[in-house]
């Protein structure tokens, strides 16, 4: 069933939990679609040929088919209605504008500047370090030489890892304009806007690389604001802790 | 075209007369050439820009291309991604601002609507003018954008904030521009507004008025009403780039490696807001004038009634007042709560019942018919299917969920054209090939009519329709190298091929078109009669083409505008103007 919904509506193959829903969705929808395009198609076609202009015949009103467009009409609207409220207002709820909370969850901080991701890591004490605009001379990130709670932080560029079957949370902010992390295996996407931190969360379910790219145009390099996502097994993902903690690329 | 001598009922001067004229329909035909060639202009700047996505990095097959544009935007040929930015945001802001928009709203407009509602002319003749020449203004404006050292604005046809803000002297331009641009819209929409209110000839009450002048009526109240907003949200950010204020610049931005030196305080969000909420009823600004030719056309050509007449007449009020209230749906990832997008989904899954009565009763109307394909009726007709795909794909950038994916994806680039080019566009050229012969007196050739339809027809599908797939497996728009830094991009790019092929097909498929509207205008088979598609509606009670003052006499209206095919008539049309049926 997968294989044949993957061949008429291609996305790129899921990777995480929370995109299955999603996906739900987006072959009822487009389900919906192609039955009504299609039935309007036939319709159309059949009037195209059945009424061309001929001579002695009169062009005449037939009401019936106002009653026939009527019940299409209030169809569409009733399962528009349903397609919204029993799927796209409870998946926001719950996969967009709430975050998961307890312990076997990772923060991520993701902090944007034209044309990179600058991607931080609480590190092993679980304790982000301070950052301030004032060290952004210093650090991209901005983080806080004197914070103990920095000490063994890791920051990268544009590379991220990510336990497997373990939620994720990033906390996203830019320092110059709008971006926009979208991750198309993850089925995320999330305006990354200076002056706010917005939010985005899902749990990866396939060992792999991925890519995370900047959806909103940014300036000339945008097409190459690219990051990496390496999801590897919870063993991977400790061991690359240990062995980074406190390296600030 | 504006030019018989049988239009001269008074002297006039040529420059009064052709150049600084206030009769509405030789300011029409003045808009009618500035906005083709904008059209014109603004499809090559695309043509450019697919060379760029289908081979990226190499240099242009043309080496004078490289050489009009320069070192500083295309060294060796090779298009620099500041300059494909650039091209990108001129396309978009030229084809809406200045193209599909002047030609909707602003040709047919006020070609048609004194004409359609038995007025001489508009109700301001002189601001008509005066709407026209500072339309002319901002788009020489916009245009001479591309001879400025640094070149034209490069943010996107949105010029969201802070980008916009901190981009170069170009933005600035851009600013200017749409400002002179608005303040023509808004005289135009207000002209348009009295006019239908007051100038209507006896006995055309507003249940008589045909669905065009409905059509044009909401259009002008939705520029009236959303326009202000971009108006001045384009103060704003001038004031932000020009005297230092910081309206949509938040504290402690961080630019190119250096604290950004500005009071901050602003948010960035705000402008998409004021953008949008101009935004979003520009798209019915886009389509509307589009649906009310579609629908003159079609119940010309089926001879008939349009089914559900009232209906559609209430769903386009309707849709007019939803259209504002819908423009989040285009903000859905900016962080938004659960209630919000709750509301702005729910409003934008009930403004598609409305398109979707109108478009039904235009299906509807088909039923029954007798139908002529005329060379306006074969673009009207694919208007139909074409729209229905544009509005169709609209529903799953509507839910919010199906949003996240979708968003800033080839998938919404390939919806929105397919409202306006396979949609608008189709359905404009009808109207030109519709009422060219009570312009000039001639019809336009209808084998070169059909030459122009089938493979524009075929050709604009084959350019969109692939966005579509390209979209749902993520590829995302406005990227320099069309995709190729991002591997999981790579198994739909060679669509890029295609669609750069069909595009470029597509631009020689217009060349019939421009021949024909120029051969036909001086050459063109002589119209016998002032009413050759024996149509119903006031326009073609006048004399051909019609003078300066339209009418010969003071005409009463007796009958609905699409009187076909009545009972116990002589012939299969009732014009509106006689009294006998």
């Amino acid at each position: 069933m997968d294989s044949l919904l993957q061949k008429l509506l291609p996305m790129q193959p899921l990777a995480s939990v929370e995109g299955r829903a999603n996906d739900t969705l987006m072959y009822l929808i487009h389900g919906l679609i192609l039955v009504l395009f299609v039935g309007w198609a036939v319709y159309f076609i059949t009037v195209l040929i059945k009424f061309r202009q001929r001579k002695g015949v009169k062009a005449r009103e037939v009401p019936v088919a106002h009653k026939i467009s009527t019940s299409v009409e209030w169809t569409v609207a009733f399962l528009e209605l349903l397609l919204l409220f029993a799927f796209s207002i409870p998946f926001w709820a719950v996969h967009q504008a709430s975050i998961p909370k307890g312990k076997n969850i990772l923060t991520i901080k993701v902090v944007a500047q034209q044309f990179a991701w600058n991607i931080h890591y609480a590190g092993p004490d679980g304790r982000f370090g301070h950052t301030s605009a004032r060290f952004l001379n210093d650090n991209p990130l901005g983080l806080d030489p004197s914070d103990p709670d920095g000490k063994d932080d890791i920051t990268t560029m544009n590379e991220i890892y990510l336990p497997v079957n373990k939620p994720v949370i990033f906390d996203l902010t830019s320092k110059d304009v709008i971006h926009s992390f979208g991750i198309p295996a993850m089925r995320v996407k999330q305006d990354v806007i200076p002056g706010m931190v917005t939010h985005v969360w899902f749990t990866p379910d396939k060992i792999g690389q991925y890519e995370v790219a900047c959806s909103q145009l940014c300036g000339p390099g945008h097409y190459r604001m690219r990051g990496i996502i390496h999801v590897v097994s919870q063993a991977d993902f400790d061991q690359w802790i240990q062995q980074n903690k406190g390296i600030h690329d | 075209m504006g030019g018989s001598p049988n239009s001269a009922s008074h002297h006039e001067s040529f420059i009064r007369k052709y150049i600084f004229s206030t009769d509405h329909k030789v300011i029409a035909i003045q808009y009618l050439f500035l906005s083709l060639f904008f059209l014109l202009f603004g499809f090559l700047l695309m043509l450019l820009m697919r060379w760029q996505l289908a081979y990226p990095g190499q240099p242009v097959p043309f080496n004078f291309i490289g050489k009009l544009f320069g070192q500083n935007s295309m060294p060796g040929g090779v298009m620099l991604p500041e300059f494909y930015n650039q091209l990108g945001a001129m396309h978009g802001t030229i084809m809406v601002f200045l193209g599909v928009v002047p030609l909707g709203f602003a040709v047919f407009g006020n070609y048609l609507i004194p004409l359609q509602i038995g007025a001489r002319d508009m109700a301001f003749p002189r601001l008509n003018m005066f709407s026209y020449w500072s339309f002319f203004a901002g788009g020489m404006l916009m245009l001479s954008s591309f001879f400025w050292p640094g070149g034209p604005a490069s943010n996107g046809w949105t010029s969201y904030a802070p980008l916009s803000d901190i981009a170069h002297d170009g933005q600035t331009i851009w600013l200017f521009s749409m400002f002179i641009i608005i303040v023509s819209s808004l005289l135009s929409s207000l002209n348009f507004i009295v006019t239908i209110f007051n100038l209507r000839a006896p006995g055309m009450t507003f249940e008589r008025l045909p669905f065009f002048i409905w059509a044009q009526l909401v259009t002008s109240f939705l520029l009236l009403l959303a326009f202000p907003p971009l108006e001045g949200a384009a103060f704003l950010q001038l004031c932000d780039r020009l005297l230092g204020t910081s309206f949509f610049l938040p504290s402690g931005l961080f630019v190119n490696g250096q604290v950004y030196n500005v009071s901050g305080g602003g948010n960035a969000l705000l402008w998409q807001h004021l953008f949008w909420f101009l935004g979003h009823p520009e798209v019915y600004v886009l389509i509307l004038p589009a649906l009310g030719i579609v629908t003159e056309i079609i119940a010309n050509n089926t001879r008939k009634n349009i089914s559900g007449f009232n209906m559609m007449r209430v769903s386009v009020i309707f849709l007019g007042f939803l259209s504002f209230v819908v423009w989040s749906h285009h903000m859905y990832l900016t962080g938004m709560g659960t209630d919000i997008t709750a509301f702005f989904q729910l409003t934008t899954m009930i403004i598609s019942i409305p398109s979707i009565i109108i478009v039904s009763a235009l299906f509807i109307t088909l039923w029954g018919g007798s139908i002529r394909f005329t060379t306006p009726m074969i673009f009207a007709l694919a208007f139909l299917p074409m729209f229905g795909i544009g509005g169709l794909t609209g529903l799953p950038l509507g839910l919010a969920a199906t949003d996240i994916p979708l968003h800033d994806t080839y998938y919404v680039i390939g919806h929105f054209h397919y409202v306006v080019a396979p949609g608008v566009i189709l359905g404009l050229f009808a109207g030109i090939y519709y009422w060219f012969p009570k312009a000039t007196g001639r019809k336009m050739n209808d084998l070169l009519g059909h030459l122009h339809f089938w493979p524009t027809l075929i050709t604009m599908n084959f350019v969109f329709f692939p966005m579509l797939i390209q979209g749902l497996m993520g590829v995302n728009r406005r990227l320099y190298d069309g995709g190729e830094t991002y591997l999981f991009m790579h198994k739909v790019l060679y669509w890029n091929v295609v669609i750069s092929w069909a595009a470029w097909v597509l631009a020689l498929a217009q060349l019939p078109f421009i021949f024909n509207f120029f051969y036909s205008m001086f050459k063109g088979e002589k119209v016998h009669s002032d009413n050759p598609w024996e149509s119903t509606t006031l326009e073609w009670a006048t004399p051909t083409p019609p003078p300066h003052g339209n009418f010969t006499k003071q005409l009463t209206v007796y009958r609905d505008p699409y009187s076909y095919s009545l009972e116990g008539a002589p012939k299969d049309y009732s014009p509106q103007y006689q009294e006998e049926i």
